[in-house]
């Protein structure tokens, strides 16, 4: 069963005070996320990934279309209870403790009450926060309120987990504390769905991703796939102090690094450029096929006036 | 009740705690306890007179600023610091919120109330040197003031589902202070004529009628308040408060949380 179906959900705001106009927010959209995958939400700021990320919430009301999380449709009431949500830069009930806020969302979650003390202590030592739980929230530096912030989220153990911009304003360390809770999520077979804009990051932990630009879906595609499709390119190194005469005109990209020379050319070159070094008694160190990566996906899907989408769901 | 309007609201209630709100309290004993000693020196035979109306006045006055400055806060605060996000993506409905934001500060207001009235009986004592079986109309004045402060959360809660926070307590206030003309308001209705009595008419039976609410004048005097009026301004409060209550959930189920 797929654990996010989107179905032409569109939100149109209306702005302006006197003169009201029309503003799309999100062109109808059309997604399917499997149980159990991790599928990253790609674009640039203002792209549409909150607004879709809020109506999959129900915090604001689509202009048209539906969505089905774990085969539910939007604004049924047992949905909440299965799934968890991070929004982007989490504002939390900062007179409250991390323990007191823990307590009141599993509350609201209904967590039953012999079970709240227990899952909570575990939550924060999962989070690295059993120093500081009963310390006000408004003493937390941004880093403890992001892990507060994805404790309450996994909290009541949620079958799908939304997150918006999960590892933004982290450091390296706790970026890569976020990495590996959504991984210890997918092992434990949970849906992970979050919203970003570093590639290097959904590279790593993605099964898919999507590209929405300007509130356009503009392409949806397997990582694996994405970042194995040869360019066409192959990189070459060999040695010596300079390019030869005859592969000048071949080679692009050349770098010349003390006796190395590292080139890139087109795949029918190849055998030319071999044959080359084998004349002039060169010696080759290696040579690779150049994959295209997943910045580049991205590039070609927000690039103004690219063409469709990249590669089928 | 249930049992997640009953965590909104102690939330609600504990964070006013912890942002001092009772404070006020501090205040109000040192202007209870000054005029106690105050009118004890100075007054023959107003002590209690004077006592009570001081007291009830400011019991009135002090709970109404906070029920109207917390009031217009209690969902728009939210909104704006999105703390709202990670309560509404959870199994609770909008209007359990907006109720449990309703009965959390009500809850804190008749905390309030409660210790301000342990103070004007203290005045009391003090200044009358034992208590009577009159001052029993102290406590059905109380009573009143806290249901002015449902009908004025409510009011604070409808106004800022739909406006801003400066706007909504404006609208609050001014409600307050025309509510409390209302009798007058009625008279000039009944003697109107034409267009202008229309809509004297209307207005006089829209905007909460607080001067029935207002028996502080009898309760200093010692006068029982009729069982009658009683059971009428508590009806017409549960009632009012209702009505404000579900327009601030029906503007809020629309609402879009941008």
């Amino acid at each position: 069963m797929a654990a996010i179906e989107i179905l032409g959900l569109q939100k149109t705001y209306m702005i302006g005070f006197w003169r009201r106009r029309p503003k799309t927010a999100l062109r109808p959209l059309e997604l399917t996320v499997e149980e159990g995958e991790v599928f990253g939400f790609l674009g640039p700021n203002g792209a549409g990934k909150t607004t879709t990320l809020k109506l999959l919430m129900g915090l604001v009301s689509p202009t048209s279309g539906t969505a089905r999380i774990l085969g539910m449709e939007l604004g049924d009431a047992r949905v909440p209870a299965q799934i968890g949500f991070l929004p982007e830069q989490p504002y939390f009930y900062d007179h409250l403790t991390g323990r007191e806020l823990l307590t009141y969302y599993a509350q609201l979650s209904g967590v039953p009450e012999k079970e709240r003390s227990s899952r909570v202590n575990t939550i924060l030592a999962r989070m690295g926060l059993e120093g500081s739980a009963d310390m006000q929230l408004r003493k937390f530096s941004k880093g403890m309120l992001q892990r507060v912030g994805l404790a309450q989220a996994i909290l009541h153990n949620p079958k799908v987990v939304f997150l918006d911009e999960p590892m933004s304003g982290l450091d390296p360390m706790g970026r890569r504390e976020v990495r590996e809770l959504i991984q210890e999520l997918r092992s434990q077979g949970k849906t992970v769905f979050f919203s970003t804009h570093i590639l290097s990051d959904a590279e790593a932990l993605c099964d898919r991703v999507a590209v929405i630009h300007q509130g356009q879906l503009k392409g949806v595609g397997a990582v694996a796939d994405l970042t194995s499709r040869s360019t066409g390119t192959v990189e070459i190194i060999f040695c010596a102090t300079h390019v030869p005469q005859a592969l000048k005109a071949i080679c692009s990209e050349t770098r010349v690094t003390g006796e190395m020379v590292n080139a890139v050319i087109s795949q029918q070159q190849q055998e030319t450029v071999l044959d080359v070094l084998r004349r002039e008694r060169i010696q080759l160190i290696s040579l690779t096929q150049v994959r295209s990566s997943l910045e580049e996906f991205y590039a070609a899907q927000v690039r103004p006036k690219s063409s469709g989408a990249g590669v089928g769901a | 009740m249930n049992s997640r309007i009953a965590f909104v609201a102690f939330n609600t209630f504990r964070e006013a705690v912890r942002d001092r709100v009772l404070y006020n309290l501090i205040a109000f004993a040192v202007l209870i306890s000054a005029a106690a000693i105050l009118v004890g020196e100075i007054s023959i035979d107003v002590e209690r007179l004077v006592v009570v109306n001081l007291g009830l006045t400011a019991v009135s006055l002090f709970g109404v600023v906070i029920a109207i400055f917390i009031g217009i806060g209690l969902v728009s605060k939210e909104i704006e610091k999105k703390t709202l996000y990670t309560v509404l993506s959870r199994p609770v409905r909008r209007w359990e919120f907006v109720i449990g934001k309703f009965v959390g500060l009500t809850g804190t207001l008749i905390v309030n109330t409660f210790f301000m009235a342990i103070g004007v009986f203290l005045a009391l004592f003090y200044v009358a040197h034992r208590l009577q079986r009159s001052d029993l109309a102290v406590l059905t004045a109380l009573f009143f003031i806290v249901l002015e402060f449902l009908i004025v959360v409510a009011l604070a809660l409808f106004f800022s589902s739909f406006s801003t926070p400066l706007m909504s307590a404006v609208f609050t206030f001014a409600l307050f202070v025309i509510g409390n003309l209302a009798d007058d308001l009625r008279g000039f209705a009944r003697i109107t004529s034409g267009f202008a009595g229309i809509v004297a008419s209307v207005l006089a039976f829209l905007v909460p009628n607080f001067s029935s609410f207002n028996v502080i004048n009898q309760a200093a005097h010692g006068d029982a308040v009729p069982e009658r009026l009683i059971l009428y301004n508590t009806l017409y409060a549960l009632l009012y408060s209702a009505m404000a209550i579900s327009g601030a959930v029906l503007i809020f189920q629309r609402r879009n949380l941008k």
